[in-house]
């Protein structure tokens, strides 16, 4: 005999549990989920705020810039422009959840099968994330680069500090090891190593070696142009990494400064990558779940029908010319592929087993969409999965926008027989994070010479850079890198677009 | 599987207090432009309460590379009548273009709230809160009471019931007064029993166990516990700030701007240390009276000019509402320094005799036109005759204004306490 959850809209702790329970139940019998231990923590409207300001992590390092977002997000949050999230989910393990207080309890219901068994089993299960990030050992890497940075303050003067992360900030889209390296990471060991780096500076401090006079550097000149990128690990598309490893003036804890900041953005680097997956798997983990529990009673008719208002509010896809369209909500496209896929799977028409001949009928619904989950990210998932059946449903169609054509902006393909491939691969392209961010990289420096740090820009389709943000940014990058940058902007064939040259700023002696 | 589910909103909150901290100190010429501004267009009470400011997002801007232009390919959804070749026209609906720079300009300012303290601080900055006054907080004290333990006599209202009960007991305890339950068992023994000479036996007990309580009181005046008090020394924790303003015909609104800013930031001061600040506002031509805030300013008034009647009216005010022992009284006057000739000696002797002995504090501004810089005033008749007075030792601060950019460094000037005693040797 099963008992409902819960009555009406009111929670507390044990209400939690129980449906803490049943969600799991679910979840690992009837979905077959196989996810991390689950923490689930209770909060309240000021916490998220917080949550919001420092990307969601339960502890980070401070920072001017997290205060900035805190005050934007309170003033839009206090004039009800914006409203809250129902929850934040962390990719760590234990999985932590942050629910609101103020959720009713079927939308805590709705939180927990949604975050600690959707987002958690994408998070322990797919390709990405098992490659690029540490689940067990992130909040340890954070407590420790919260304090480092805390310490190297301490040290060195907050200005300084400061002044490095608000460079290495700026360069954070562009500290990102966009393809799998020799090793994975691991940020318990990084932690240790760099204490026992700081420590064996300090056992072999001697303020002698300071008065020692420095001798001539050695020549380089004969290093050939092939030999020293080969040397350096040109091109590098890292920048941090670059600067960390090569830039000649920083001192070692600036060092690590840019480590952390490039650790953290590799760590996020796979959800910019998967939104749509993440969102979609979650939802329709928290659909089937909900559905299940209804069905057996656990949920009454009405908290059944609250949950599905939320539902459909989080799943509302805007068309193009509603003002409240934003592009793609990723839940919406996410949730709607899942769900066809379950079509796909259990009630092929010929359409769909003519263009997915490997899963049409197969029956095993769970099955394949673990595999789906597992071994795709945003721009494989579309690109594979987007049927004709869900471009006709969305009335999907591709604009092409030339500003050289007088004419105005082409409709290049629609959802018919002859556009549904080509919709497909360009929907599929949109959600390719390597094809979004700037594609730049470090081409050249001359060490031996003037030292002139040398940067290409790959334009793609004439899309160059936003003038003021690139001057910026460079302006930051010369200030680490302390001789001068060229960001040179070329386009396929090679031809220069557009060259910046920047000269770092004079910074008071403290660097030296 | 083990789930833990943990209450985090017990939590201290403001964990992100340290970022907006930094935050604030790195927008802070920013901000506290926006405080400034933001300012101006309150009434001087209100100048203390927090607020949105707006700064302009420029300065805090955190780059990226971000790119523009070019060709664009996107996938949308909702075709309604779009087949493959159509050509849409950019200006109209289903251009992105336009969205483009509309969504740039909403980040150009950035809006959010201080809070009081935050706003007060950025308000005040670096102003040094003058010595003169905290010694003279020192001197002028009231009576307060306070608690001060307990004591076996005083009014029945100031019974301390917890304290009493206490002592009760344990005097129950130390005489050994039999418990209810004692005698209530024995009563059920005696009920119970069969054999007479046991029950005779306990039956005298029982008599004996009741004596013992009668003769031992559940409370004894003994007992009894008041609480205490104690009348200690306080300091006067209330301020009152006059405001004197020559309304005449030659002052202009610019003048009285420049007064008001001057009330405002000696208000915002007085406010932060006092709990209490009261403001009397004086308006005089040649002859005074109290108004509220909107007449004070904005009032129409016409007349000549005897500064004198201002400050017999707030000679008399404070002989009536503002015992100088109770009250920390300061005072500006704001004037273009215009009075009449025969009006001077009667003002100086008001001065020196009634107001200043009374006073923490008396500023006079000299207010003049935009444009004039206070070097270049002829000294006006006031002026002449403070300054008189200041050299024959009356404590008085005195500058002359006509620009509002200088206000703020000129009350700068007047709360720092070297200056003024610079101001004393120096002529």
């Amino acid at each position: 005999m099963t008992e409902r959850l819960f009555e009406g809209a009111d929670w507390d702790f044990r209400t939690l549990q129980r449906i803490t329970d049943a969600c799991e139940e679910v979840a690992l019998k009837d979905l077959g989920l196989d996810v991390y231990p689950n923490q689930i923590e209770v909060i309240t409207a000021e916490q998220m705020l917080d949550a919001y300001s420092s990307v969601g992590m339960p502890l980070f390092y401070k920072h001017w810039s997290f205060g900035k977002h805190f005050a934007f997000h309170e003033a839009s949050y206090r004039k009800g422009l914006m409203g809250l999230a129902y929850e934040i989910v962390i990719n760590s393990s234990p999985c932590i959840s942050y629910l609101m207080e103020e959720n009713t309890a079927t939308m805590q219901t709705l939180v927990i099968a949604h975050a600690a068994f959707g987002h958690n089993h994408f998070f322990k299960n797919n390709y990405l994330f098992k490659q690029w990030t540490d689940a067990d050992g992130i909040l340890d890497y954070l407590d420790f680069a919260k304090n480092y940075v805390m310490q190297c303050e301490d040290r060195y003067g907050r200005i300084e500090v400061e002044r490095t992360l608000d460079a290495a900030h700026a360069l954070m889209s562009h500290g990102i090891d966009r393809y799998p390296g020799k090793k994975k990471l691991d940020l318990r060991a990084e932690e240790k190593r760099a204490g026992r780096r700081r420590q064996h500076e300090e056992e072999v401090f001697n303020d002698l070696w300071r008065t020692v006079p420095k001798g001539v550097a050695k020549s380089r000149s004969t290093l050939s142009i092939e030999r020293r990128r080969k040397l350096l690990g040109l091109p590098q598309e890292n920048l941090l990494y670059f600067l960390e490893k090569s830039a000649p003036r920083l001192a070692p804890w600036q060092r690590e400064l840019l480590r952390i900041v490039r650790h953290i953005a590799q760590y996020f680097y796979p959800q910019s990558q998967t939104k749509v997956m993440n969102e979609g798997t979650a939802t329709y983990v928290h659909y089937r779940i909900m559905t299940q529990l209804h069905q057996q009673g656990r949920i009454t008719d009405g908290n059944f029908l609250e949950f599905l208002g939320s539902h459909t509010n989080v799943v509302f896809q805007p068309e193009f010319d509603d003002p409240r369209f934003s592009g793609f909500n990723p839940y919406a496209l996410g949730f709607a592929v899942m769900q066809d896929i379950e079509r796909i799977v259990t009630r092929p028409e010929d359409e769909d087993r003519e263009w997915f001949p490997d899963i049409a009928g197969k029956g095993d619904v769970m099955g394949v969409l673990r595999d789906v989950w597992a071994n795709y990210r945003d721009e494989s998932f579309i690109g594979q999965f987007l049927s004709p059946k869900l471009m006709r449903h969305f009335r999907m169609f591709h604009l092409h926008d030339d500003p050289e054509e007088r004419a105005g902006i082409r409709v290049d393909a629609i959802h018919d027989e002859r556009g549904f491939r080509r919709v497909r691969r360009e929907l599929a392209r949109q959600h390719d994070v390597g094809f979004i961010d700037a594609n730049i990289e470090v081409v050249d420096v001359d060490l031996s010479g003037d030292r002139r740090l040398i940067l290409h820009h790959h334009v793609i389709k004439g899309s160059q850079l936003n003038e003021t943000d690139a001057k910026r940014v460079l302006q930051h990058l010369a200030d680490l890198w302390t001789y001068d940058v060229a960001l040179i902007e070329v386009d396929a064939n090679d031809k220069v677009l557009r060259e910046y040259v920047v000269s770092p700023r004079p910074i008071p002696a403290a660097v030296a | 599987m083990p789930i833990h589910i943990i209450d985090r909103r017990l939590n201290p909150g403001g964990k992100s207090l340290e970022n907006r901290q930094r935050f604030l100190r790195r927008a802070k010429s920013l901000v506290q432009g926006a405080v400034k501004k933001t300012s101006q267009e309150r009434d001087i009470k209100d100048v203390l309460e927090g607020g949105e400011v707006t700064i302009p997002l420029d300065g805090m801007h955190e780059p990226r590379f971000r790119r523009e232009g070019g060709t664009r390919d996107m996938v949308l959804p909702g075709n309604k009548k779009f087949v493959e070749g159509d050509y849409l026209q950019r200006s109209g609906q289903g251009s992105a273009k336009d969205s483009g720079p509309g969504e740039g300009d909403s980040e150009d300012a950035f809006r959010f709230v201080l809070s009081r303290d935050e706003f007060v601080d950025l308000f005040l900055d670096d102003l040094e809160l003058p010595d003169l006054a905290k010694r003279k907080i020192a001197q002028t004290e009231s009576e307060g009471i306070q608690r001060a333990g307990y004591t076996m006599s005083g009014s029945p209202a100031n019974i301390s019931v917890s304290r009493t009960v206490k002592l009760a007991l344990a005097r129950r305890i130390a005489l050994k007064r039999p418990r209810k339950d004692e005698i209530e068992e024995l009563e059920a023994a005696i009920a119970a029993c069969t054999d007479e000479a046991e029950r005779t036996e306990l039956v005298a007990e029982l008599e004996r166990l009741k004596a013992k309580s009668k003769r031992i009181p559940f409370i004894d005046p003994l007992d009894i516990r008041y609480r205490r008090f104690e009348t200690v020394p306080k300091p006067v924790a209330q301020a009152v700030m006059f405001c004197l303003m020559d309304v005449s015909g030659s002052m202009s609104e610019h003048m009285k701007d420049l007064a008001k800013r001057f009330y405002m930031l000696l208000y915002v001061f007085l406010k932060r240390r006092y709990k209490h600040v009261e403001i009397v506002f004086i308006r005089h031509t040649d002859r005074a009276e109290e108004v509220d805030e909107q007449t004070f300013f904005y009032g129409p008034a016409s007349g000549g000019t005897l500064v004198s009647s201002a400050l017999q009216a707030m000679h008399e005010i404070v002989r009536e509402r503002f015992n100088p022992s109770d009250w920390n009284i300061y005072a500006a006057q704001a004037s273009d320094g215009d009075n009449s000739y025969s009006d001077g000696e009667l003002t100086g002797l008001l001065l020196t005799e009634k107001i200043l002995p009374v006073c923490q504090f008396f500023a006079y501004l000299e207010v003049g036109e935009a444009g004039g810089s206070a070097f270049d005033l002829s000294d006006s008749s006031l002026w002449t005759l403070y300054e008189r007075l200041r050299n024959s030792g009356a404590p008085l601060s005195m500058r002359k204004v006509s620009e509002r950019s200088e206000i703020f460094p000129v009350f700068h000037d007047l709360f720092q306490r070297r200056e003024t005693a610079q101001e004393k040797t120096a002529p």
